[in-house]
């Protein structure tokens, strides 16, 4: 049997890895999939802890993080189209419009 | 899958590791969200991002993790996190479950995770009905409209 | 009934939101008017149905209590947007909404072809919302929302037409008056709440009743009530707003500024009675206060030329009666006046409109005369309404009028009555003047290519219903020693009795068996004055050559005492002098632009240091974030 702990470790790397390819990648894409990544790992938790304190309503919130999940996959992937159809490329370090 | 040049290479391999996490799911008894995993990430989501990568017909992506002092200082800054982290879980093991719960079986089910979400929590499920529909409307104009 | 309650101010609350949304779309322009009079017409019937049913009730199971939801409800103290329907306040709203719908339809008429029409009925809805707020809240801070919403919507009505500067200058100086009133309604209210804890009429009257008459909070709180009443009800001093505000529309004349709003002080003080009737001080404040308006208004009006500048002199010094009779102790009087005065002054206000919509916007009444044949109707209303505020029996005037006199001598002094009578004289006489000026003698206008015309049905209707009760009003208070019943008296009985015998028994009672001479006294005085009037104007042609014989008192009564002038000088000038040299030059360029500037520059410069973190880059602000959290961990870790 596989402890609590061990899930909350591999949910922690899992969160991790995302993270630093959300910082180091360039591709708007690729960044977007790292944050599926990370979503994936805190659901990962929830549902570990659900499953260990005998406490359903983790499992109903992983689910409406799905939902949300699905719908920002919608929209960012629509966004970066739109991004691509104007500037011609999706590489960040391009798209530096914050700045004043 | 972070370290891949290619895009399509990347995601296959993010398919992959849906595909094991639901098998992490599995062994955490939770049959429902498992297979959900599998269909909308794997599936629908990740199908997506493979077609807007083939639609935008991508070149090779340059990048390096020591390039710039900022992203080496991130991601050295988001290995500390994840060792703080597991330091954490490592100190409080003891306070923590150790065993799985004996609900665990029982409520992992379609069915108990069903009744919970039309009974409890019916109007947030609703919402995120909303949210979907929103969202759906949403790309619909940003892809479409021609932006000047 | 009860359930209809909201009705009464939702009705209209839903005139105003349709007009005041969809009336600028309106093909038919006239569809405005006919939301709006058919709102204020549901309120009233709604108002009617609840006073036949309190009638049926048992005096004391008449006060009807209806909570519509909670508004503040802070710590101990709870204010609730709840109603209090009593005896009291049923003929406030019985004339807001009765008096109100009738305006409402002649102003239908009066307003037809002006380009404000759907703006003109949204604000007139919004009026009568605000009023009815005002009578019929359990509390004084909704009464105060109420007198507040008054306040707005007078500045709205005067500064109706404003693309003149001089009525855009009367709204302004009407709401600036009204607000210097309106602080010492807050001051009163912040003391109720320090000494008593709540705002409630019920709950304060019953502490004050508990602290004994003549508590000093109890006259600092009642002072403060009357300084917000001299206010809104144009006493001395604030009264100079009110002549002014005929700038607006002859019919929000007729409705604001005569029968309703300006009564909302006497209002506010016949409501919290008991707490006037423990301070003796503020009594003896308010009659002095209300008879020296009485007569000073009466003075000027009684050479004015124009007809709204001597109904607006008539409304302060008939509003100065009503003062008088509240300072006296005799709130249902003051009450019964208000309730007369509403109709008379309402029906002399629309006639004047009708006079002045057929003199083509004329209001000069030198340069009228002889209407009489050409505008019968109005003619015959404006004159029973000019009798019945001279006060000859049996009409309205008369019994209301002469009730306030004879308890300013029997529970005031000799002095407030003389004082009292020789207002009433003026105003028998101005009121004659203003009718011989107008509709007798010869035409002193161009009647051949302007011939005056009388209104149509929409304006003629309410004058009638208007002039019969202004007949008829009076009987619903006919002194008992002349055989009446004094309905009012044991309607009010519940709400105003035990204040009115706290008054009287602290400032006692004289003058038995003089009722009878007294009253024939003053109505021997009313005919004087009509009989001046007539010996002076109801025939002559040239003027203003007489008027000037009288010298100073002509002067004095023709620039108004030269009050504002006094105003001007005395306050306005000195204020504008120190905020121009001391507060704009001194306080506001060097001081707080100073310390604006100087933080402005401060953070420019940090500022500029700062720039350099902005890229522009997510990915950077990532990276902060990340060390953030870092940083955040750590401190939990080792911590």
């Amino acid at each position: 049997m596989t402890s609590l702990a061990n899930y909350l470790i591999i949910s922690a790397i899992l969160f991790s890895i995302g993270a630093a390819g959300v910082l180091f990648r360039r591709n708007a894409i690729i960044i977007f999939m790292c944050i599926e990544l990370m979503l994936n790992a805190v659901n990962l938790t929830l549902i570990a802890f659900s499953q260990f304190l005998g406490e359903q309503s983790g499992q109903v919130l992983v689910f409406f993080v799905m939902t949300v999940a699905a719908a920002e996959a919608a929209v960012g992937l629509a966004i970066v189209i739109a991004i691509y159809r104007n500037k011609e490329t999706v590489h960040i370090d391009d798209l530096n419009l914050l700045k004043g | 899958m972070v370290t891949r040049k290619n895009a399509v290479s990347s995601a296959l391999l993010l398919v992959v590791t849906f595909c094991f996490l639901a098998g992490i799911y599995l062994t955490l008894q939770a049959q429902f969200l498992a297979v959900v995993q599998v269909a909308v990430y794997a599936g629908a989501i990740m199908v997506l991002v493979l077609f807007v990568i083939m639609l935008l017909n991508l070149k090779e992506e340059r990048f390096s993790l020591t390039g710039n002092w900022k992203t080496l200082l991130g991601v050295l800054g988001v290995g500390a996190i994840c060792a703080q982290v597991i330091a954490i879980i490592l100190l409080s093991k003891d306070k923590i479950p150790q065993t799985i719960s004996p609900k665990a079986a029982v409520q992992g089910t379609v069915e108990s995770v069903g009744m919970m979400l039309y009974q409890t929590y019916a109007f947030p499920f609703e919402m995120a009905s909303l949210v979907l529909i929103t969202a759906a409307v949403g790309a619909i104009v940003l892809a479409k409209k021609k932006l000047q | 009934m009860k359930e209809l309650i909201p009705y009464i101010t939702l009705a209209p609350l839903a005139g105003f939101a349709i007009n005041g949304l969809l009336g600028w779309r309106f093909k038919n322009k006239q569809i405005a008017g006919i939301i709006a009079t058919l709102a204020v017409t549901v309120s009233f019937v709604i108002a009617c149905g609840l006073f036949s049913e309190m009638m049926a009730a048992e005096p004391e199971h008449r006060a009807v209590h209806y909570k519509l939801m909670d508004w503040i409800a802070v710590g101990n103290v709870n204010v609730g947007i709840s109603y209090l329907i009593d005896q009291l306040s049923i003929i406030f709203i019985l004339v807001i909404t009765g008096v109100g719908a009738l305006i409402h339809l002649y102003s239908m008429g009066y307003m037809k072809g002006d380009p404000g029409y759907a703006r003109f009925f949204t604000y007139l809805n919004l009026f009568i919302v605000m009023m009815l707020q005002l009578v019929m809240a359990d509390n004084y801070l909704l009464t105060f929302l109420g007198w507040e919403g008054v306040g707005l919507c007078s500045y709205l009505l005067i500064g109706f037409w404003y693309e003149e500067v001089k009525n855009g200058d009367a709204a302004k100086k009407a709401f600036i008056v009204n607000r210097i009133g309106d602080f010492g309604f807050l001051v009163a209210m912040g003391v109720m709440l320090a000494a008593f804890g709540t705002l409630n009429y019920a709950e304060v009257a019953s502490s004050a009743a508990s602290l004994g008459a003549g508590a000093s909070v109890l006259t600092v709180i009642t002072m403060m009530l009357f300084l917000g009443c001299t206010g809104k009800s144009a006493q001395i001093p604030l009264f100079v707003w009110l002549p002014d505000a005929m700038a607006g529309p002859t019919p929000v004349s007729a409705l604001i500024h005569a029968a309703t709003m300006v009564t909302s002080g006497i209002y506010l003080v016949a409501r919290s009675n008991m707490l006037f009737a423990l301070s003796p001080t503020t009594l003896t404040v308010i009659s002095i206060v209300a008879v020296c308006t009485a007569l000073l208004a009466a003075i000027m009006a009684l050479f004015q030329n124009d007809i709204k500048k001597v109904l607006a002199y008539s409304t302060v010094s008939q509003l100065g009666f009503m003062f008088l009779g509240l300072g006296v102790g005799a709130f249902t009087a003051g009450v019964f006046h208000v309730l007369t005065h509403a109709f008379f002054k309402a029906c002399l206000f629309l006639g004047s409109g009708a006079v002045i919509h057929a003199m083509h916007h004329e209001q000069d009444m030198q340069k009228m005369g002889g209407l009489k044949k050409y505008l019968p109707v109005t003619f015959w209303t404006f004159l029973i309404a000019t009798i019945a505020i001279a006060g000859i029996p049996p009409f309205a005037g008369f019994f209301s009028k002469d009730e306030i006199l004879w308890k300013a001598f029997s529970q005031g002094s000799p002095f407030l009555w003389a004082f009292g009578a020789i207002a009433a004289l003026m105003t028998a006489f101005y009121m004659f003047r203003a009718v011989y000026l107008t509709f007798f003698g010869k035409e002193r206008f161009d009647a051949h290519h302007h011939p005056p015309h009388e209104v149509g049905a929409s304006m003629s209707i309410p004058l009638i219903v208007l002039a019969v009760l202004s007949m008829g009003a009076g009987l619903l208070g006919v002194p008992e020693i002349l055989g009446g019943s004094e309905k009012l008296h044991h309607w009010l009985e519940p709400v105003l009795g035990r204040g009115e015998e706290i008054a009287a028994s602290s400032l006692g009672s004289h003058g038995e068996g003089l009722e009878i001479p007294l009253m024939i006294v003053s109505v021997v005085i009313a005919l004087i004055g009509i009989l001046i009037a007539t010996r002076y104007y109801k025939q002559r042609t040239t003027l203003a050559q007489n008027e000037r014989k009288l010298g100073g008192l002509y002067k004095l009564s023709y620039n108004k005492f030269y009050v504002d002038e006094i105003y001007d000088a005395a306050i306005v000038q000195p204020t504008y002098a120190a905020s121009n040299s001391f507060l704009y030059k001194v306080v506001d360029v060097k001081i707080i632009d100073g310390i604006v500037n100087g933080l402005a520059s401060t953070a420019g410069v940090f500022s500029s240091l700062m720039r350099k973190l902005q890229t522009g880059l997510v990915q950077n602000y990532a990276v902060m974030i990340v060390i953030g959290i870092v940083v955040l961990i750590g401190y939990v870790l080792i911590f």
